[in-house]
Protein backbone atom coordinates (compact mmCIF):
# COMPACT_ATOMS: atom_id res chain seq x y z
CA UNK A 1 0.00 0.00 0.00
CA UNK A 2 2.53 2.41 0.40
CA UNK A 3 4.36 1.66 -2.05
CA UNK A 4 1.59 2.03 -4.09
CA UNK A 5 1.64 5.55 -2.77
CA UNK A 6 5.04 5.93 -3.62
CA UNK A 7 4.48 5.17 -6.57
CA UNK A 8 2.06 7.44 -7.76
CA UNK A 9 3.75 10.28 -6.06
CA UNK A 10 6.90 9.48 -7.56
CA UNK A 11 4.76 9.38 -11.18
CA UNK A 12 3.35 12.82 -10.20
CA UNK A 13 6.25 14.73 -9.14
CA UNK A 14 8.71 13.33 -11.48
CA UNK A 15 5.89 14.84 -14.39
CA UNK A 16 6.44 17.80 -12.59
CA UNK A 17 10.34 17.71 -12.86
CA UNK A 18 9.73 17.04 -16.62
CA UNK A 19 7.57 19.86 -16.72
CA UNK A 20 9.88 22.09 -14.56
CA UNK A 21 12.54 21.64 -17.23
CA UNK A 22 10.90 22.43 -20.01
CA UNK A 23 9.31 25.50 -18.79
CA UNK A 24 12.92 26.87 -18.18
CA UNK A 25 13.48 26.02 -21.71
CA UNK A 26 10.81 28.21 -22.98
CA UNK A 27 13.10 31.16 -22.26
CA UNK A 28 16.62 29.79 -23.00
CA UNK A 29 18.17 31.55 -25.86
CA UNK A 30 17.44 29.61 -29.34
CA UNK A 31 19.54 27.91 -31.63
CA UNK A 32 18.11 28.48 -34.29
CA UNK A 33 20.25 30.10 -36.91
CA UNK A 34 18.06 31.83 -39.54
CA UNK A 35 20.26 30.97 -42.78
CA UNK A 36 20.15 33.32 -45.33
CA UNK A 37 19.80 36.26 -42.88
CA UNK A 38 22.56 35.34 -40.13
CA UNK A 39 25.39 32.84 -40.79
CA UNK A 40 27.77 30.57 -39.00
CA UNK A 41 31.66 32.95 -38.93
CA UNK A 42 33.44 30.45 -40.69
CA UNK A 43 36.84 28.99 -38.93
CA UNK A 44 39.66 31.19 -39.92
CA UNK A 45 41.31 27.19 -42.45
CA UNK A 46 37.89 26.95 -43.60
CA UNK A 47 38.37 26.17 -47.51
CA UNK A 48 35.70 27.23 -49.87
CA UNK A 49 35.76 28.10 -53.69
CA UNK A 50 39.19 29.03 -55.12
CA UNK A 51 39.98 32.15 -56.23
CA UNK A 52 43.11 32.82 -58.44
CA UNK A 53 45.07 36.17 -58.68
CA UNK A 54 46.19 36.53 -62.19
CA UNK A 55 48.59 39.31 -61.25
CA UNK A 56 50.35 36.47 -59.28
CA UNK A 57 50.20 33.42 -61.59
CA UNK A 58 53.32 32.22 -63.24
CA UNK A 59 51.68 29.42 -65.09
CA UNK A 60 54.38 27.32 -63.57
CA UNK A 61 51.57 24.38 -63.33
CA UNK A 62 52.63 23.40 -59.97
CA UNK A 63 49.26 23.31 -59.31
CA UNK A 64 47.62 20.99 -61.62
CA UNK A 65 50.45 18.46 -60.74
CA UNK A 66 49.40 18.64 -57.21
CA UNK A 67 45.54 18.07 -57.65
CA UNK A 68 44.36 14.77 -56.32
CA UNK A 69 41.38 14.92 -59.19
CA UNK A 70 42.99 17.07 -62.11
CA UNK A 71 40.22 19.60 -62.23
CA UNK A 72 42.53 22.56 -63.37
CA UNK A 73 43.51 22.57 -66.85
CA UNK A 74 46.41 25.27 -67.28
CA UNK A 75 47.46 26.31 -70.27
CA UNK A 76 50.47 29.14 -71.09
CA UNK A 77 52.53 30.78 -73.89
CA UNK A 78 55.13 32.56 -73.66
CA UNK A 79 55.66 36.40 -73.80
CA UNK A 80 57.50 37.27 -76.45
CA UNK A 81 59.91 39.76 -76.14
CA UNK A 82 58.45 41.95 -79.15
CA UNK A 83 55.26 41.85 -78.06
CA UNK A 84 54.63 45.27 -76.92
CA UNK A 85 52.38 44.54 -74.62
CA UNK A 86 54.77 43.44 -71.13
CA UNK A 87 53.39 42.65 -67.98
CA UNK A 88 55.29 42.46 -64.58
CA UNK A 89 53.80 40.19 -61.53
CA UNK A 90 53.01 41.66 -58.30
CA UNK A 91 56.35 41.21 -56.75
CA UNK A 92 57.50 43.06 -59.21
CA UNK A 93 59.39 40.66 -61.62
CA UNK A 94 58.33 40.63 -65.09
CA UNK A 95 55.73 38.09 -66.63
CA UNK A 96 57.86 35.32 -68.70
CA UNK A 97 54.13 33.47 -69.53
CA UNK A 98 50.92 34.24 -70.64
CA UNK A 99 48.37 32.41 -68.76
CA UNK A 100 46.08 31.89 -71.85
CA UNK A 101 44.01 29.00 -70.02
CA UNK A 102 43.31 28.63 -66.26
CA UNK A 103 40.11 26.99 -65.89
CA UNK A 104 38.77 24.94 -62.54
CA UNK A 105 35.92 22.23 -62.61
CA UNK A 106 34.37 23.31 -58.83
CA UNK A 107 32.02 19.68 -59.91
CA UNK A 108 35.02 18.01 -59.42
CA UNK A 109 37.24 19.75 -57.07
CA UNK A 110 37.50 18.22 -53.35
CA UNK A 111 38.51 21.46 -51.61
CA UNK A 112 41.62 19.48 -50.39
CA UNK A 113 43.94 22.49 -50.78
CA UNK A 114 46.75 20.86 -52.25
CA UNK A 115 47.06 23.41 -54.90
CA UNK A 116 47.29 26.37 -52.34
CA UNK A 117 50.45 24.58 -50.85
CA UNK A 118 51.92 23.76 -53.99
CA UNK A 119 51.59 27.71 -55.39
CA UNK A 120 55.06 29.28 -55.33
CA UNK A 121 53.24 32.81 -55.88
CA UNK A 122 50.64 32.57 -53.35
CA UNK A 123 48.15 33.21 -56.49
CA UNK A 124 45.64 30.41 -55.72
CA UNK A 125 43.84 30.77 -52.51
CA UNK A 126 40.97 29.75 -50.90
CA UNK A 127 38.03 32.12 -50.16
CA UNK A 128 35.06 32.22 -48.04
CA UNK A 129 32.22 31.79 -50.27
CA UNK A 130 30.31 28.38 -50.15
CA UNK A 131 26.97 29.18 -52.09
CA UNK A 132 27.64 28.88 -55.44
CA UNK A 133 25.59 25.87 -56.46
CA UNK A 134 24.02 25.39 -59.67
CA UNK A 135 21.36 23.63 -61.86
CA UNK A 136 23.47 23.33 -64.22
CA UNK A 137 27.06 21.28 -63.75
CA UNK A 138 28.39 22.59 -66.72
CA UNK A 139 27.99 26.51 -64.60
CA UNK A 140 30.25 25.20 -61.86
CA UNK A 141 33.02 25.07 -64.41
CA UNK A 142 35.16 28.58 -64.01
CA UNK A 143 37.48 30.00 -66.23
CA UNK A 144 39.96 32.32 -64.70
CA UNK A 145 41.86 33.41 -67.58
CA UNK A 146 42.24 37.18 -68.18
CA UNK A 147 43.21 37.54 -71.44
CA UNK A 148 40.24 37.22 -74.25
CA UNK A 149 40.65 34.63 -77.12
CA UNK A 150 41.87 37.39 -79.64
CA UNK A 151 44.37 38.27 -77.23
CA UNK A 152 45.37 35.03 -76.93
CA UNK A 153 45.55 33.99 -80.97
CA UNK A 154 47.73 37.18 -81.12
CA UNK A 155 49.96 36.37 -78.59
CA UNK A 156 50.49 32.81 -80.16
CA UNK A 157 50.77 34.81 -83.20
CA UNK A 158 53.81 37.08 -81.61
CA UNK A 159 55.41 34.23 -80.34
CA UNK A 160 55.80 32.57 -83.22
CA UNK A 161 56.92 35.31 -85.64
CA UNK A 162 59.43 35.52 -82.81
CA UNK A 163 60.56 31.75 -82.54
CA UNK A 164 61.08 31.80 -86.59
CA UNK A 165 62.99 34.89 -86.50
CA UNK A 166 64.99 33.61 -83.73
CA UNK A 167 65.38 30.16 -85.75
CA UNK A 168 66.11 32.37 -88.85
CA UNK A 169 68.91 34.55 -87.22
CA UNK A 170 70.11 30.92 -86.06
CA UNK A 171 70.11 29.44 -89.28
CA UNK A 172 71.88 32.42 -91.04
CA UNK A 173 74.36 32.19 -87.85
CA UNK A 174 74.96 28.98 -87.54
CA UNK A 175 74.38 27.19 -90.81
CA UNK A 176 74.65 30.43 -93.13
CA UNK A 177 73.89 28.61 -96.34
CA UNK A 178 70.16 27.76 -96.91
CA UNK A 179 67.35 30.08 -98.11
CA UNK A 180 64.76 31.27 -95.37
CA UNK A 181 61.61 29.67 -95.98
CA UNK A 182 59.66 32.67 -96.90
CA UNK A 183 56.05 30.67 -96.83
CA UNK A 184 57.46 29.61 -92.41
CA UNK A 185 55.69 33.14 -90.75
CA UNK A 186 52.81 32.92 -93.02
CA UNK A 187 51.58 29.48 -91.91
CA UNK A 188 52.38 30.44 -88.55
CA UNK A 189 49.84 33.44 -88.70
CA UNK A 190 47.11 31.14 -89.31
CA UNK B 1 -46.70 25.51 -42.18
CA UNK B 2 -48.34 23.67 -38.81
CA UNK B 3 -45.91 20.98 -38.99
CA UNK B 4 -42.93 22.91 -39.17
CA UNK B 5 -44.43 25.59 -36.12
CA UNK B 6 -42.48 23.54 -33.43
CA UNK B 7 -39.70 24.61 -34.82
CA UNK B 8 -40.14 28.15 -35.32
CA UNK B 9 -41.54 28.38 -31.07
CA UNK B 10 -38.19 26.23 -30.71
CA UNK B 11 -36.42 29.33 -31.82
CA UNK B 12 -37.99 32.01 -29.72
CA UNK B 13 -39.46 33.30 -33.18
CA UNK B 14 -36.38 34.72 -33.73
CA UNK B 15 -34.13 33.11 -36.68
CA UNK B 16 -31.67 36.16 -36.99
CA UNK B 17 -30.85 35.88 -32.99
CA UNK B 18 -30.97 32.30 -33.16
CA UNK B 19 -28.49 32.25 -35.69
CA UNK B 20 -25.92 34.58 -34.27
CA UNK B 21 -25.99 32.81 -30.98
CA UNK B 22 -25.18 29.20 -32.97
CA UNK B 23 -22.44 30.96 -34.89
CA UNK B 24 -20.53 33.41 -32.46
CA UNK B 25 -19.02 29.80 -31.34
CA UNK B 26 -17.87 28.65 -34.30
CA UNK B 27 -15.90 32.33 -35.51
CA UNK B 28 -14.45 31.86 -32.29
CA UNK B 29 -13.35 28.34 -32.25
CA UNK B 30 -11.92 29.03 -36.20
CA UNK B 31 -10.58 31.84 -34.67
CA UNK B 32 -9.36 30.01 -31.77
CA UNK B 33 -7.93 26.77 -33.61
CA UNK B 34 -5.51 28.93 -35.26
CA UNK B 35 -4.24 30.71 -32.33
CA UNK B 36 -4.05 27.17 -30.20
CA UNK B 37 -2.03 25.81 -33.92
CA UNK B 38 0.02 28.55 -33.78
CA UNK B 39 0.98 28.30 -29.75
CA UNK B 40 1.64 25.05 -30.02
CA UNK B 41 3.76 25.34 -33.14
CA UNK B 42 5.65 27.88 -31.12
CA UNK B 43 5.78 26.37 -27.58
CA UNK B 44 7.02 23.25 -28.87
CA UNK B 45 9.90 25.15 -30.98
CA UNK B 46 11.05 26.67 -27.85
CA UNK B 47 10.52 24.11 -25.57
CA UNK B 48 13.01 22.68 -28.12
CA UNK B 49 14.94 25.53 -28.13
CA UNK B 50 14.37 26.27 -31.69
CA UNK B 51 12.92 29.50 -33.29
CA UNK B 52 9.73 27.46 -35.24
CA UNK B 53 7.61 29.13 -37.93
CA UNK B 54 9.43 32.32 -38.51
CA UNK B 55 8.82 32.54 -42.31
CA UNK B 56 5.19 33.39 -42.89
CA UNK B 57 3.99 36.53 -42.25
CA UNK B 58 6.36 38.51 -39.01
CA UNK B 59 7.83 36.02 -36.67
CA UNK B 60 5.55 33.14 -38.65
CA UNK B 61 2.13 34.15 -37.27
CA UNK B 62 0.41 33.42 -40.93
CA UNK B 63 1.69 29.45 -40.49
CA UNK B 64 -1.54 28.15 -39.19
CA UNK B 65 -3.44 29.78 -42.42
CA UNK B 66 -0.67 28.71 -44.71
CA UNK B 67 -1.54 25.20 -43.45
CA UNK B 68 -5.40 25.21 -43.88
CA UNK B 69 -4.68 26.21 -47.38
CA UNK B 70 -1.95 23.71 -47.63
CA UNK B 71 -4.73 20.92 -46.23
CA UNK B 72 -7.54 22.77 -48.01
CA UNK B 73 -5.65 22.01 -51.42
CA UNK B 74 -4.34 18.68 -51.13
CA UNK B 75 -6.28 15.79 -53.09
CA UNK B 76 -9.01 14.16 -51.10
CA UNK B 77 -9.03 10.20 -51.02
CA UNK B 78 -11.07 7.84 -50.13
CA UNK B 79 -9.82 4.48 -49.87
CA UNK B 80 -11.48 1.92 -52.53
CA UNK B 81 -11.95 -0.74 -49.88
CA UNK B 82 -13.75 1.79 -47.27
CA UNK B 83 -17.22 1.95 -46.14
CA UNK B 84 -18.06 5.38 -47.94
CA UNK B 85 -20.92 6.20 -46.10
CA UNK B 86 -19.49 6.11 -42.83
CA UNK B 87 -15.99 7.10 -43.88
CA UNK B 88 -17.20 10.30 -45.30
CA UNK B 89 -19.24 10.68 -42.17
CA UNK B 90 -16.87 10.37 -39.39
CA UNK B 91 -14.53 13.47 -39.48
CA UNK B 92 -18.21 15.54 -39.56
CA UNK B 93 -19.96 13.06 -36.37
CA UNK B 94 -16.11 14.44 -34.77
CA UNK B 95 -16.42 17.88 -35.38
CA UNK B 96 -20.22 17.88 -34.36
CA UNK B 97 -19.59 16.25 -31.20
CA UNK B 98 -17.19 18.74 -30.12
CA UNK B 99 -19.20 21.88 -31.78
CA UNK B 100 -22.46 20.34 -29.92
CA UNK B 101 -20.69 21.11 -26.61
CA UNK B 102 -20.20 24.52 -27.13
CA UNK B 103 -23.95 25.04 -26.69
CA UNK B 104 -23.66 24.97 -22.88
CA UNK B 105 -20.37 26.83 -22.60
CA UNK B 106 -21.38 29.84 -20.38
CA UNK B 107 -18.46 32.45 -22.12
CA UNK B 108 -19.75 35.60 -19.97
CA UNK B 109 -22.77 36.05 -17.81
CA UNK B 110 -24.67 37.34 -20.40
CA UNK B 111 -23.56 34.55 -22.84
CA UNK B 112 -24.36 31.56 -23.25
CA UNK B 113 -26.17 29.63 -26.22
CA UNK B 114 -28.21 27.19 -24.19
CA UNK B 115 -28.90 27.89 -20.49
CA UNK B 116 -30.13 24.41 -19.63
CA UNK B 117 -30.09 23.00 -16.37
CA UNK B 118 -28.15 19.99 -17.15
CA UNK B 119 -25.27 21.32 -18.59
CA UNK B 120 -22.59 19.92 -17.49
CA UNK B 121 -24.41 16.40 -17.95
CA UNK B 122 -24.80 17.19 -21.70
CA UNK B 123 -21.31 17.98 -22.22
CA UNK B 124 -20.14 14.90 -20.37
CA UNK B 125 -22.68 12.90 -22.94
CA UNK B 126 -21.74 15.33 -26.34
CA UNK B 127 -18.16 14.58 -25.55
CA UNK B 128 -18.60 10.54 -25.94
CA UNK B 129 -19.92 11.46 -29.77
CA UNK B 130 -16.45 11.93 -30.87
CA UNK B 131 -15.21 8.87 -29.33
CA UNK B 132 -17.86 6.90 -32.04
CA UNK B 133 -17.09 9.73 -34.97
CA UNK B 134 -13.32 8.19 -34.26
CA UNK B 135 -14.43 4.28 -34.41
CA UNK B 136 -16.32 5.08 -37.25
CA UNK B 137 -13.57 6.51 -39.33
CA UNK B 138 -11.28 3.84 -37.84
CA UNK B 139 -13.40 1.08 -38.58
CA UNK B 140 -14.46 2.26 -42.06
CA UNK B 141 -10.86 2.97 -43.31
CA UNK B 142 -10.91 -0.91 -43.89
CA UNK B 143 -7.09 -0.34 -42.46
CA UNK B 144 -5.83 -2.82 -39.32
CA UNK B 145 -4.16 0.28 -37.63
CA UNK B 146 -6.63 2.47 -38.02
CA UNK B 147 -9.27 -0.10 -36.64
CA UNK B 148 -7.03 -0.32 -33.53
CA UNK B 149 -6.34 3.11 -33.05
CA UNK B 150 -10.11 3.57 -33.00
CA UNK B 151 -10.23 0.78 -30.21
CA UNK B 152 -7.45 2.21 -28.19
CA UNK B 153 -9.36 5.63 -28.23
CA UNK B 154 -12.34 3.74 -27.28
CA UNK B 155 -10.89 1.88 -24.47
CA UNK B 156 -9.09 4.77 -23.48
CA UNK B 157 -12.52 6.90 -23.09
CA UNK B 158 -14.08 3.91 -20.93
CA UNK B 159 -11.20 4.10 -18.58
CA UNK B 160 -11.10 8.17 -18.26
CA UNK B 161 -14.44 9.05 -18.55
CA UNK B 162 -15.10 7.67 -15.03
CA UNK B 163 -12.71 9.65 -13.02
CA UNK B 164 -13.63 12.77 -14.97
CA UNK B 165 -17.35 12.12 -14.22
CA UNK B 166 -16.06 12.00 -10.68
CA UNK B 167 -14.55 15.07 -10.42
CA UNK B 168 -17.31 16.72 -11.83
CA UNK B 169 -20.22 14.85 -9.70
CA UNK B 170 -18.25 16.13 -6.57
CA UNK B 171 -18.42 19.87 -8.14
CA UNK B 172 -22.30 19.07 -8.45
CA UNK B 173 -22.27 17.96 -5.18
CA UNK B 174 -20.69 21.13 -3.86
CA UNK B 175 -22.82 23.49 -6.25
CA UNK B 176 -26.19 21.62 -6.01
CA UNK B 177 -26.24 22.39 -9.35
CA UNK B 178 -25.82 21.22 -13.23
CA UNK B 179 -26.60 24.05 -14.66
CA UNK B 180 -23.00 25.97 -15.86
CA UNK B 181 -24.25 29.31 -15.29
CA UNK B 182 -25.31 28.94 -12.19
CA UNK B 183 -22.22 26.59 -11.27
CA UNK B 184 -20.20 29.77 -12.24
CA UNK B 185 -22.19 32.24 -10.25
CA UNK B 186 -21.50 30.16 -7.07
CA UNK B 187 -17.64 30.66 -7.14
CA UNK B 188 -17.99 34.79 -7.46
CA UNK B 189 -16.15 36.98 -5.39
CA UNK B 190 -12.52 35.77 -5.64
CA UNK B 191 -10.29 33.34 -6.62
CA UNK B 192 -10.81 31.74 -3.00
CA UNK B 193 -14.04 31.15 -4.30
CA UNK B 194 -13.49 28.58 -7.33
CA UNK B 195 -14.15 25.19 -6.70
CA UNK B 196 -10.57 23.87 -6.89
CA UNK B 197 -10.17 25.84 -3.92
CA UNK B 198 -12.94 24.20 -2.38
CA UNK B 199 -15.72 27.43 -3.19
CA UNK B 200 -17.29 29.32 -1.40
CA UNK B 201 -17.74 28.77 2.30
CA UNK B 202 -16.43 29.35 5.88
CA UNK B 203 -12.95 28.74 7.25
CA UNK B 204 -14.34 24.86 7.48
CA UNK B 205 -13.73 24.26 3.51
CA UNK B 206 -9.59 23.63 4.31
CA UNK B 207 -10.58 20.41 5.27
CA UNK B 208 -11.78 19.93 1.57
CA UNK B 209 -9.43 22.06 -0.26
CA UNK B 210 -6.97 19.22 -0.97
CA UNK B 211 -9.61 17.04 -2.29
CA UNK B 212 -11.31 18.94 -4.58
CA UNK B 213 -7.57 20.41 -5.77
CA UNK B 214 -6.45 17.07 -6.20
CA UNK B 215 -9.41 16.61 -8.35
CA UNK B 216 -8.72 19.47 -10.57
CA UNK B 217 -6.10 17.71 -11.34
CA UNK B 218 -7.29 14.21 -11.92
CA UNK B 219 -9.76 16.11 -14.49
CA UNK B 220 -7.52 17.77 -16.23
CA UNK B 221 -5.35 14.14 -16.60
CA UNK B 222 -8.36 12.65 -17.78
CA UNK B 223 -9.79 15.72 -20.26
CA UNK B 224 -6.35 15.01 -21.77
CA UNK B 225 -7.03 11.49 -22.49
CA UNK B 226 -10.36 12.03 -23.51
CA UNK B 227 -8.85 14.68 -26.09
CA UNK B 228 -6.54 11.47 -27.24
CA UNK B 229 -3.39 14.16 -26.73
CA UNK B 230 0.19 12.83 -25.11
CA UNK B 231 0.98 11.31 -23.11
CA UNK B 232 -2.38 9.64 -23.98
CA UNK B 233 -2.32 9.71 -27.44
CA UNK B 234 -2.19 5.99 -27.74
CA UNK B 235 -4.72 5.76 -30.38
CA UNK B 236 -2.73 7.93 -33.01
CA UNK B 237 0.36 6.81 -31.97
CA UNK B 238 2.81 7.55 -34.83
CA UNK B 239 5.41 5.02 -33.88
CA UNK B 240 2.96 2.01 -33.61
CA UNK B 241 0.12 3.16 -35.74
CA UNK B 242 1.13 4.83 -38.29
CA UNK B 243 -1.08 8.03 -37.40
CA UNK B 244 -3.85 5.75 -36.00
CA UNK B 245 -7.49 6.24 -36.95
CA UNK B 246 -6.93 9.19 -39.50
CA UNK B 247 -4.11 7.06 -40.99
CA UNK B 248 -6.50 7.11 -44.15
CA UNK B 249 -7.82 10.62 -44.11
CA UNK B 250 -6.30 13.27 -46.01
CA UNK B 251 -7.23 16.87 -47.29
CA UNK B 252 -10.63 18.39 -45.83
CA UNK B 253 -11.24 15.29 -43.87
CA UNK B 254 -7.97 15.23 -42.54
CA UNK B 255 -8.78 18.75 -40.95
CA UNK B 256 -12.05 18.65 -39.93
CA UNK B 257 -10.12 15.88 -37.53
CA UNK B 258 -7.52 18.36 -36.83
CA UNK B 259 -9.91 20.94 -36.26
CA UNK B 260 -12.38 19.04 -34.39
CA UNK B 261 -9.03 17.61 -31.49
CA UNK B 262 -8.51 21.35 -30.99
CA UNK B 263 -11.86 22.11 -30.70
CA UNK B 264 -11.92 19.16 -28.19
CA UNK B 265 -9.33 20.67 -26.24
CA UNK B 266 -11.26 23.73 -25.92
CA UNK B 267 -14.25 22.16 -24.66
CA UNK B 268 -12.36 20.38 -21.74
CA UNK B 269 -10.43 23.15 -20.69
CA UNK B 270 -13.75 25.32 -21.17
CA UNK B 271 -15.58 22.86 -18.26
CA UNK B 272 -12.66 22.70 -16.63
CA UNK B 273 -12.54 26.45 -16.04
CA UNK B 274 -16.39 26.52 -15.58
CA UNK B 275 -15.81 23.67 -12.50
CA UNK B 276 -12.75 24.58 -11.10
CA UNK B 277 -11.61 27.79 -11.79
CA UNK B 278 -14.50 30.10 -11.45
CA UNK B 279 -15.97 29.93 -14.66
CA UNK B 280 -16.47 34.04 -16.03
CA UNK B 281 -15.46 35.45 -12.66
CA UNK B 282 -12.96 37.99 -11.92
CA UNK B 283 -10.49 36.29 -9.84
CA UNK B 284 -10.02 39.64 -8.01
CA UNK B 285 -13.49 40.04 -6.57
CA UNK B 286 -15.70 42.78 -8.24
CA UNK B 287 -12.63 44.02 -9.92
CA UNK B 288 -12.97 43.87 -13.54
CA UNK B 289 -16.08 41.59 -12.54
CA UNK B 290 -19.10 42.37 -16.05
CA UNK B 291 -20.47 40.75 -18.91
CA UNK B 292 -17.57 41.78 -21.49
CA UNK B 293 -14.93 40.98 -18.71
CA UNK B 294 -16.80 37.46 -18.06
CA UNK B 295 -15.89 36.57 -21.69
CA UNK B 296 -12.24 37.81 -21.21
CA UNK B 297 -11.54 36.09 -18.30
CA UNK B 298 -13.10 32.75 -19.53
CA UNK B 299 -11.29 33.07 -22.58
CA UNK B 300 -7.90 33.96 -20.87
CA UNK B 301 -8.61 30.90 -18.42
CA UNK B 302 -9.30 28.53 -20.76
CA UNK B 303 -6.55 29.57 -22.79
CA UNK B 304 -4.11 29.09 -20.07
CA UNK B 305 -5.41 25.77 -19.74
CA UNK B 306 -5.25 25.22 -23.10
CA UNK B 307 -1.37 25.84 -22.59
CA UNK B 308 -0.98 23.51 -19.96
CA UNK B 309 -2.17 20.78 -22.54
CA UNK B 310 0.20 21.83 -24.98
CA UNK B 311 3.01 22.07 -22.45
CA UNK B 312 2.59 18.34 -21.47
CA UNK B 313 2.54 17.48 -24.43
CA UNK B 314 5.86 18.81 -25.24
CA UNK B 315 7.32 17.06 -21.82
CA UNK B 316 5.98 14.00 -20.96
CA UNK B 317 6.43 10.75 -23.91
CA UNK B 318 3.55 8.76 -24.30
CA UNK B 319 2.11 6.05 -22.25
CA UNK B 320 2.13 2.03 -23.20
CA UNK B 321 -1.30 0.78 -23.50
CA UNK B 322 -0.73 -1.06 -20.24
CA UNK B 323 0.12 1.54 -18.21
CA UNK B 324 -2.50 4.27 -19.37
CA UNK B 325 -4.91 1.07 -17.97
CA UNK B 326 -2.86 0.94 -14.68
CA UNK B 327 -3.15 4.88 -14.36
CA UNK B 328 -7.20 5.12 -15.28
CA UNK B 329 -8.06 2.15 -13.04
CA UNK B 330 -5.55 1.43 -10.06
CA UNK B 331 -4.77 5.46 -9.53
CA UNK B 332 -7.18 8.00 -10.91
CA UNK B 333 -10.84 5.68 -10.06
CA UNK B 334 -9.53 4.95 -6.81
CA UNK B 335 -8.16 8.65 -6.06
CA UNK B 336 -11.39 10.33 -7.67
CA UNK B 337 -13.67 7.76 -5.24
CA UNK B 338 -12.05 9.03 -1.95
CA UNK B 339 -11.97 12.57 -2.85
CA UNK B 340 -15.25 12.00 -3.78
CA UNK B 341 -16.85 10.70 -0.57
CA UNK B 342 -14.31 13.18 1.04
CA UNK B 343 -16.62 16.00 -0.47
CA UNK B 344 -19.73 14.45 -0.03
CA UNK B 345 -19.32 13.99 3.87
CA UNK B 346 -18.17 17.39 3.68
CA UNK B 347 -21.36 18.45 2.10
CA UNK B 348 -22.88 16.35 4.70
CA UNK B 349 -21.56 17.33 7.88
CA UNK B 350 -21.53 21.09 6.70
Amino acid sequence: MIQYFKNVWSGFSSSLVGMHITFKHLFVKKVTIQYPDQRFDLPQNARNRLKLTMSRCNGCNSCVVACPVNCILVETVRVSPDDPHQEVHDNGKPRIMWVTKYEIDFAKCCYCGLCMQACPTDAINHTTEYEYSEYDRNKLYYKFQTLTPEQVTEKERLLAEFKAKDKDKDCKTTAAKADPKPTKPDQAEK
Amino acid sequence: MESTNFVWDLMGRNLGGVLIVISLPLFFVLLYALIAILAELKISAWIQERLGPMRTGPWGILQPVAEVIKLLQKEDITPDQSSKLLYNLAPFIIFTGAYAAFAVIPFSEAFVPADINLGLFYVFAIGSISAMGIVMGGWASNNKYSLMGAMRSVSQLISYEIPAAMAILSVVVLASSMNMQEISRAQGGGFWNWYIFGGPGTWTKIWVVPFTFGLTIIYFIASLAETNRVPFDIPEGESELVAGFHTEYSGMKFAMFFFAEYANMFVVAAVLTTIFLGGWNSPFGDFMQGPWWGSFWFILKSFVVVLFQIWIRWTLPRFRVDQLMYVGWKVLLPLSFVCFMAISLFVMLK
